[in-house]
């Protein structure tokens, strides 16, 4: 328990759950005490989530943009783009029909 | 941080000798399996998102009725917490602290796992109570299908925790053992980023003022 790297390392994990931490309790703090509301409470939450995805990704997945690791980071990335037509794609056909109905 | 990591997750490091080496195609293939898992995910989410309004809910129970604000947060420290744990585990494996440790760190976090199935069911139970069940409206078939997908996610986790503890007990620590419990940390964390979309969108979306 005295290794140097190990402790570095354990030092890094504990940095990541902390941020995390702290961005998971700020929007469970506004929704609970309804500190802010409508669109701008909806645009803090997903500010604060893809946040903490890439706190995630960062500490526990261990991304980063070091050359190693390109090709992982462009599956991701590819996989992102992907969905992004889907998803976004889903949602924009359907609320277009929402609003003919 | 001194030896090049071959692939993203924590590395077993050179001086686990072939199952570092060996590791760095096996976690990549690993990879595209958690993107594919990914899309699926994204799409019940993209599915969801179009049926969370009022039409979609088709005058039934409503997220007010059947959430618990609580009980969510609660399940989130716990997943949070068993991220850090199964860290811990990981760096155990890594720096050779012995079988022991690994399996202490991998019993806490499964520990952990099943205290937030135990939660999540006793939520899901609450919202049958309300009447909050898949065929009350098109917005309950898609919060059935997700939730619970990620649900199912972590019990499967859970399980693979058991079949590793037993793999290292009886097998001990052989490379392909090292580059499972590798992928299983990669699977855990993966649920745990699945679960930030998970309680931003479907809990903090559905309940916020």
């Amino acid at each position: 328990m005295t290794d140097p790297d190990h402790r570095s390392e354990a030092r890094l994990y504990l940095a990541g759950f902390g941020l995390a931490l702290t961005l998971t309790l700020i929007p469970f703090g506004l929704v609970h005490w309804r500190l802010m509301q409508g669109r701008a409470l909806a645009i803090t939450i997903a500010v604060l989530a893809v946040a903490q995805i890439v706190v995630h990704l960062r500490f526990f997945l261990h991304i980063n943009l070091s050359r190693q690791k390109r090709e992982d980071l462009q599956l991701i990335l590819f996989t992102v783009l992907l969905l992004a037509i889907m998803a976004f794609g889903t949602l924009w056909i359907m609320g277009n029909l929402a609003t003919r109905m | 941080m001194s030896t090049p990591n071959l692939h993203p997750g924590l590395n077993l490091g050179t001086r686990h000798g072939a199952a570092h080496e060996g590791a760095e195609t096996i976690v990549f293939g690993f990879w595209i399996f958690l993107m594919s898992d990914l899309v699926i995910f994204g799409l019940v989410f993209a599915s969801y998102l179009t049926v969370a309004n009022p039409m979609g809910m088709a005058g039934g129970p409503g997220p007010a009725d059947a959430f618990d604000l609580r009980s969510v947060f609660i399940q989130t420290m716990i997943l949070l917490t068993s991220s850090l744990t199964f860290g811990f585990a990981t760096l155990a494996m890594r720096h050779e602290h012995g079988r022991r440790a690994i399996a202490v760190w991998l019993g806490v976090s499964l520990l952990l796992g099943l205290g937030f199935l135990v939660m999540e069911l006793r939520d899901f139970a609450h919202m049958i109570e309300v009447g909050a069940v898949p065929q009350r409206s098109g917005f309950w078939s898609a919060f059935w299908g997700l939730v619970p997908l990620h649900g199912l996610h972590v019990a499967i986790g859970c399980l693979w925790i058991v079949v590793m503890l037993v793999q290292m007990a009886v097998l001990g620590l052989i490379p392909v053992v090292k580059t499972r419990l590798l992928r299983l940390g990669l699977f855990w964390h993966f649920l745990d980023l699945i679960w930030v979309a998970i309680f931003s969108i479907v809990y903090l979306g559905g309940l916020m003022p």
